[in-house]
């Protein structure tokens, strides 16, 4: 340490430019909107003392895209592709919670084959976010091949994404009243082959990390908060989980069915970045294993709901039948009208409470949509964690947050 | 003037060989990386991305020299020129092979012999420092300040428990010229400083090899570049040859430690087996497995090129195998082969634990040197001298 104080005159030279601050003269950096570890967009001003951080304000709105007011000028249907753009590596979590929430101000009941293919989906899906969680906050910290073994396995799974909806990523793949395609030929052994073999690739990444020295030093301790802080600030998922409360709105408040599947919620107590580390690898593992009970247990049946008005005929249908074709032109002309009234839906996203606010006036589109971001929540805790630690902590902390900047700002 | 002209022919040489190292440890770097993390590495420019060291090597200086109107300029200019000159200036000490009659000249496959060149070492790698100090404050950017900061911290630490690493090997030699290190050291395993009785040198060389790595910036000590956090540490405002000066020291200083420990611990070009059990077939029976493996790659071509170019690889490799067989061509090469084959496992070793470990924080770094790594080495200092005087 020694040596930082001897260089300190440069230090000074450098801190010229900046406004003059009362007490001992303080570097400020600029880390974002283009740094590598700020995952997107974000902008973090550090007021530094050599390389300790004094101050942290993270700032945001470079990714704003004004995606909710888009909502009121689309119809229910419509705005289902608007969903996935709004936490980009978790599209169908955020497909199915405003379905959802559609669903419950149409009152309609959604056939259990939907549920159990929605359940399996949005499972992979919190599995390909973990995984890009994992492999960035691997290469922040050094560990650059975790990285380009969790692509591999993400690559499977954005093929079987784009098997069932024709697309990697933006997938708008649940619709309001079900799905948009019927599951494709071979889904079964293509989710198959790919659940069986992943637990053993968890345990790669953790031979890798989990009981490597410097891994371990560099997570262990590192960006503390306590409970309380975190409920006081909305921060939940598995932050929350690493803190030592067990809330998951897959066990809390079950939607689409989770109530039928066995699974546990993984908790921790230290509240550090290794707990986080260690609460979502259990939540990958115990995800695969929700995948194989809806393999396993797939119910027969429609795959959308059976309400004419909201979901479209059948092709074959509209060929034969007058109905169908008269609902069809409505639903695609005019969308289908929603009862007055306003509805909150939430769900586990891979990231956390990820909510749907939906106000309908009784039209076809929706008077107003608010989301409630995991990631939004969770980045207030910048300061908290990072204020008094290392520069190096920071990127350690911020990884452990997991956030989406597309799901931040709105 | 034979003098003259013999030393400026070895430079030549020298200069010629480590360039090309350079450029294809680059290269070897980038295959070894990608195939642990599953990728194909270069693989357009030439067979097997053969060219791609050439064709980066033109792209680097045809790009615009930028130099930003923020920097200060003479050190900006200075600081790349510096760490790329004291880079490359050890190898000049360093000796590859033995005496050698070539065309009626007998010389050493060594630039120089320095009676202090272990010193020369020592003095010039730290020199270095300099080069990423200064670019790190000439460069007028926070990163980059913060970056050089490290780095002298760093660089400064870590040189301690390397010197006392060393002395302990010195106390066995009990000479500062590299070429009598290695002739010190004997023609097998247990002969070489690291094994060699009364007193294994295996913890100073393990100590040697960790300083080693934090000396060079390399991972799990790169914290001077650590790109998600300084973005590019010390070179952020680097471009062009400027910032490939810097990757070329960078690596010379990699070449320069993996030779520096075949050296002090490995017993340089001395064979890991004595002449008289056959060490000098290990080359050519190496050269035709690789040969033959090049050939069988050929007969079941993954892609469609390979069919050409591999079996001309496994000729090029088996007429290597037979020209080593031939005396006098072994007398020549055998040395080189076995220092090349012992610096060439250590530079895979640092390629091979940047694909592996994770980064230090900048204070468990310095936690680790001062408080690991020095007491640790001052220790084996004692207890080696303790042995040498006793026996």
């Amino acid at each position: 340490m020694a040596d930082i104080e001897t260089a300190s005159p440069a230090l000074e030279s450098v801190d010229a430019a900046e406004p003059e601050s009362t007490g001992p003269r303080r570097m400020v950096l600029n880390m974002g909107p283009q740094h590598p570890s700020t995952h997107g967009v974000l902008r973090l001003l550090l007021e530094l003392d050599g390389e300790t951080i004094v101050k942290a304000e993270p700032e945001i709105g470079y990714l704003h895209t004004g995606i909710e007011k888009e909502f009121e000028v689309k119809n229910y249907q419509q705005a289902v592709t608007l969903t996935d753009r709004i936490d980009y590596l978790a599209p169908l979590s955020n497909n199915l919670c405003y379905c959802l929430a559609v669903e419950k101000l149409l009152g309609l009941e959604i056939p259990p084959k939907a549920q159990w293919i929605r359940v399996l989906l949005t499972e992979l899906t919190r599995l390909n976010s973990h995984l890009i969680w994992l492999g960035t906050h691997a290469i922040d910290i050094g560990a650059m091949s975790v990285f380009l073994y969790c692509f591999r396995e993400r690559e499977e799974i954005l093929r079987i994404f784009e098997m069932f909806s024709g697309q990697r990523m933006m997938t708008s793949y649940f619709r309001i009243g079900g799905l948009a395609l019927a599951p494709p030929r071979g889904w079964r052994q293509r989710v198959k082959g790919f659940i069986d073999v992943f637990p053993s690739r968890v345990d790669e990444y953790e031979d890798l990390l989990t009981k490597n020295r410097i891994w371990i030093g560099r997570t262990r301790g590192v960006g503390k908060m306590t409970l309380e802080d975190m409920l006081d600030l909305g921060i939940t998922g598995p932050m929350l989980r690493a803190a030592g409360l067990k809330q998951d709105a897959r066990k809390d408040q079950p939607y689409s069915s989770y109530d039928k599947f066995d699974f546990e919620i993984p908790t921790r107590v230290e509240s550090d970045v290794y707990a986080r580390y260690q609460v979502r690898i259990e939540e990958m593992r115990q995800s695969a294993r929700i995948v194989t009970q809806a393999l396993e247990g797939m119910p027969e049946g429609p795959h959308t709901a059976d309400a004419p008005k909201v979901v479209l005929p059948e092709r074959e249908k509209m060929k034969t039948q007058m109905e169908a074709l008269i609902y069809h032109f409505k639903i695609v002309t005019e969308g289908f009208r929603v009862p007055e009234g306003e509805v909150y839906q939430a769900i586990e996203s891979p990231r956390g409470e990820l909510g749907y606010y939906v106000v309908s006036d009784g039209t076809s589109k929706p008077y107003r949509v608010h989301i409630h971001g995991p990631s939004f929540g969770n980045l207030q805790a910048v300061p908290h964690m990072v204020e008094g630690t290392l520069i190096a902590d920071v990127i350690a902390s911020l990884g452990s947050m997991d956030f989406v900047l597309g799901d931040t700002d709105r | 003037m034979e003098f003259i002209v013999i030393s400026l022919v070895k430079a030549a040489i020298v200069a010629a060989v480590l360039m090309t190292t350079l450029a294809y440890l680059q290269w070897v770097e980038r295959k070894v990386i990608a195939h642990i993390q599953l990728r194909m590495g270069p693989s357009r420019v030439g067979p097997h991305g053969l060219l791609q060291p050439l064709a980066d090597v033109i792209k680097l200086i045809t790009k615009e020299d930028l130099i930003p109107p923020h920097v200060n300029k003479f050190f900006y200019l200075l600081a790349p020129f510096l760490a790329v000159t004291m880079a490359l200036l050890s190898i000049s000490v360093i000796p590859f092979g033995s005496e050698v009659e070539l065309f009626g000249y007998k010389t050493w496959m060594q630039m120089t012999d320095l009676n202090v060149g272990v010193l020369f070492v020592l003095a010039v790698s730290s020199m270095g420092v300099y080069g990423i100090a200064l670019a790190g404050w000439a460069s007028n950017n926070k990163y980059a300040l913060l970056g050089g900061l490290r780095s002298s911290a760093q660089m400064i630490s870590y040189e301690l428990p390397m010197s006392l690493a060393i002395a302990a090997p010195l106390l066995l030699a009990n000479t500062l010229s590299l070429r009598e290190i290695v002739q010190s050291q004997g023609d097998h395993l247990f002969a070489w400083s690291i094994f060699k009785l009364p007193a294994p040198q295996l913890i100073s060389f393990v100590i040697f090899l960790i300083a080693g790595f934090a000396e060079t910036n390399r991972v799990p000590f790169d914290l001077p570049e650590a790109e998600n956090e300084l973005v590019a540490g010390f070179h952020t405002e680097y471009s062009s040859m400027k910032f490939a000066a810097f990757f070329m020291a960078e690596y010379a200083n990699m070449v320069t430690v993996s030779c520096m420990t075949s050296i002090l611990f490995l017993g340089g070009w001395q064979p890991l087996f004595p002449v008289s059990l056959g060490s000098n077939f290990v080359a050519p029976a190496l050269f035709a497995l690789g040969g033959s493996l090049c050939l069988y790659h050929g007969l079941h071509p993954a892609r469609r090129k390979d069919r050409y170019t591999l079996p001309v690889f496994a000729a090029i490799f088996f007429g290597i195998a037979l020209a080593l067989l031939a005396p006098p061509v072994a007398r020549v090469v055998m040395p080189l082969f076995w220092f090349a084959a012992k610096a060439g496992f250590l530079l895979f070793c640092f390629i091979w634990v940047r694909g592996t470990l994770p980064r230090f924080r900048y204070d468990q770094l310095m936690g680790f040197a001062w408080k690991f790594l020095f007491p640790v080495a001052v220790l084996n200092l004692l207890v080696t001298s303790l042995l040498v005087a006793v026996f």
